[in-house]
């Protein structure tokens, strides 16, 4: 009995095996790809990953882009009669996070595109992974120059970004602080973080050049939250302007005590795209009158920016955008629809496959795209971005803060 | 004599005595040139002093949880510092309410009081949680184990509150009455570092005379001395550990609430740094003394806001305040090597 029934489930397992290897058949497509293939059934997804800080004190930075990214998702609809997939992965702004949220997207071969990361430090340890995975990468907040520098080891193929490079930030800053407040010394404060070095670097080159002098560059470090000893060296050397381009909470510690500290309750307080967020107000209480950043210009944005991105946000998550980088996730996730658009081979059933190396390339050729941060064009290094920034100054109890330059 | 000097002698010794003398030199000649350099007038040394002392006070009243605890149980407590987080963490939400009825600005002594006793209360149940739940099931398995525990109490700690309050920050409001500095001559001290100093000040003298003067504290200096005999001496020691853990808590939420005078942005993952310090600072000074508690948290406030400026800054290091806590835990090495035990630490037989 039991022997026969057996018989007969083998037989049933065989024939169905048969069958479904009959129906198979027919795919006759070969990748040519120098790095490889997705393959993208016909009844699958396209699969989309971010890698973003959706965690954590500077989760309002990751969190507002995978809301742009969404939006888009939504507004673009099936990609060649495919829906978009998207899964993430925290990548917590640090290094070690970079890692292993890394290294968890790496081993997923189904993942066609990469959205991120959120911040410099992340992409250092991520991108090298992503990129040899195969991955076509767009960064909507990564802004360390040396990412997309030519010829850095840092610049891995395959990474592309829609936010602005600072060294166009860092220069805007420092052209900001002395032609326009007039200030003709500066001090410098960074956090041991990529994003944060770097951008302080430019700044100070940038202030000298135009005739400035640096008083000081100091640094704290994450997760520091007496400064006051720091501010004191600084204000031994009386500088009348501080620019800190770091992230919450020591950013709100600085504007906070910096006020107390004596010599400083007049300086100029200054401090970039990493510390304009809903939470600034929160943590840095009254004190936050007068801080200044420097960031992505909003009114030069597109039309329907204001038209139409903003209400959809709006009306999906309750609030106007809690960070800066939204509408560069937004053009990123764009970007990549359009360049899979191009570059896929569709079966006759649906199946797309999708060359690794042939999306990259669209990607590095995209030209005057319109984006909704501007007119976008990719550089052979991978810079996306048509950027133009602007200096913000914010109010106590009041977000978003008033732009006040250019 | 002189041979059995030797014969005491190791080459680890030397290689030891050798790194103490170049900390040594490098501390004193850094001290020297930044000095002679004048680049910091006496107003700013003093502002300097101040702020170590202030966060000094609030490390001491940190580190008091990590040595009683340790006094009686020979273990480490590394969930204090959750411990720690949690008072200021849920009285930010009385502190805002009171804020937003403009009871806060009304009356700022009582509501500092309100809000104090609630972040006292907070921490102490925490802590009588962490003995009752984690720790007392452990008491007699080898040391490692309850080590171990609360690491994991420590991370479980923190993602319950992460998933109470959330992950994002919240701050204290401003109180009109601490807002502002006092000036005497060079000294001008900010209102809310003078009401954090007298504050760590107070509590470290309550908690000490309990420890000192009363019968409970008496009680407690025996479980300490040995736990059998106080039990066959008629002392309940089960009741004697519940209380030490709770005058820890107690006092890890009253810093709390003085951390958040000075520094008024909490979120979960607060209580990490201070911890870490505060349990630096009860080793620097003899871990299991309370004055030493008191004194090892002074030593390493004062280091870590005066020691770049004045150690490093003289030796031209470029961005020396991010090197503090190297400074701190390099004085910490220091000071342990010459005296293993801590700065008022006595030596400890070990028995078992």
């Amino acid at each position: 009995m039991r022997n026969r029934l057996f018989v007969i489930l083998s037989v049933l397992v065989i024939v169905s095996m048969a069958l479904s290897a009959c129906e198979a058949a027919p795919a006759a497509f070969t990748c040519e790809d120098a790095i490889g293939c997705v393959t993208v059934g016909a009844d699958e997804p396209i699969h989309i990953a971010y890698l973003l800080v959706v965690s954590g004190a500077n989760e309002t930075l990751g969190i507002d882009s995978r809301n742009g990214i969404e939006i888009a998702i939504t507004d673009n609809g099936q990609v060649l009669g495919h829906d978009i997939l998207l899964t993430g992965e925290d990548g917590g702004c640090s290094a070690e996070g970079g890692q292993a949220a890394g290294t968890k997207l790496a081993a997923d071969t189904s993942i066609v595109a990469v959205i991120g990361t959120s911040c410099s430090s992340e992409a250092r340890v991520a991108i090298p992974l992503l990129s040899a995975a195969g991955f076509s990468i767009i960064s909507p907040s990564n802004t360390a120059p040396d990412l997309t520098a030519a010829g850095n080891e840092n610049n891995h193929p395959g990474y592309l970004r829609t936010a602005h490079n600072d060294t166009v930030q860092g220069a805007a800053a420092a052209d900001f602080a002395y032609n326009s407040l007039g200030v003709r010394t500066a001090a410098t404060i960074h956090d041991g973080s990529i994003y944060a070095d770097k951008l302080q670097e430019v700044f100070a080159e940038q202030f000298q050049v135009l005739g400035g002098t640096i008083t000081t560059q100091e640094a704290v470090s994450i997760g520091q939250t007496d400064m006051s000893p720091v501010l004191t060296s600084i204000a031994s050397g009386s500088p009348e302007l501080i620019y800190f381009p770091i992230f919450l909470p020591e950013g709100g510690f600085i504007i906070r005590q910096a006020r107390d500290t004596a010599g400083l309750e007049e300086t100029y307080l200054m401090g970039a795209d990493g510390l304009f967020s809903p939470d600034v107000v929160e943590a840095a209480g009254a004190a936050v009158e007068g801080f200044m950043v420097s960031s992505p210009d909003f009114t030069q944005f597109g039309s329907a920016y204001a038209s139409e991105f903003v209400p959809a946000y709006e009306a999906r998550y309750g609030q106007t955008p809690i960070s800066i980088f939204h509408a560069h996730a937004y053009d990123a996730a764009m970007i990549f629809f359009y360049a899979i658009e191009q570059v896929a081979i569709q079966d006759e059933d649906g199946t797309l496959h999708i060359g690794r190396q042939a999306l990259r390339d669209a990607l590095y050729g995209l030209e005057n795209f319109q984006g909704l941060t501007g007119n976008l064009t990719c550089s052979d290094t991978g810079d996306c971005a048509d950027p133009r920034i602007a200096a913000y100054e914010y109010h106590a109890d009041t977000y978003p803060p008033e732009k006040i330059w250019p | 004599m002189l041979r059995t000097f030797r014969q005491r002698i190791t080459p680890t010794d030397v290689i030891i005595w050798l790194i103490g003398l170049v900390i040594a030199v490098v501390v004193v000649y850094g001290s020297i040139v930044t000095l002679s350099k004048g680049r910091y007038d006496l107003e700013n040394w003093v502002d300097l002093t101040i702020s170590g002392l202030a966060i000094g006070g609030v490390y001491a009243l940190i580190a008091l949880g990590y040595t009683v605890v340790y006094g009686i149980l020979r273990m480490i407590n590394f969930a204090h510092s959750e411990v720690f987080m949690s008072g200021p963490f849920t009285a930010v939400f009385l502190a805002d309410a009171l804020n937003r009825s403009g009871f806060l600005n009304r009356q700022p002594v009582i509501s500092l009081i309100l809000i104090t006793a609630l972040s006292m209360f907070v921490s102490m149940c925490i802590a009588l949680l962490l003995e009752r739940v984690a720790y007392r099931p452990l008491r007699n398995a080898p040391r490692l184990v309850p080590l171990i525990t609360a690491i994991g109490a420590s991370f479980f700690l923190q993602y319950t509150f992460r998933g109470l309050y959330g992950s994002g920050i919240r701050a204290y409001p401003d109180i009109a009455a601490l807002a502002g500095d006092l000036n005497w001559g060079p000294i001008h001290i900010q209102r809310t570092q003078l009401v954090v100093i007298i504050g760590s000040l107070v509590m470290m003298l309550i908690l000490f005379g309990i420890v000192q003067l009363t019968k409970v504290g008496k009680a407690m200096r025996a479980v300490s001395e040995d736990k059998e005999v106080s039990a066959l001496m008629g002392i309940d020691v089960d009741r004697i550990i519940v209380i030490t853990f709770a005058l820890g808590g107690a006092s890890a939420g009253a810093a709390g609430i003085l951390y958040a005078l000075l520094f008024p942005v909490v979120n979960f993952f607060m209580g990490f740094f201070p911890g870490l310090k505060a349990f630096t600072a009860a080793v620097l000074g003899g871990i299991g003394s309370v004055p030493g508690a008191f004194v090892g948290a002074m030593v390493l406030g004062l280091l870590e806001s005066l020691g770049p400026d004045l150690f490093l800054g003289g030796l031209g290091i470029q961005s020396p305040h991010q090197l503090k806590d190297a400074i701190a835990f390099a004085i910490l090495v220091f000071i342990l090597i010459f005296r293993p035990t801590g700065i008022l630490g006595e030596k400890i037989s070990d028995k078992a």
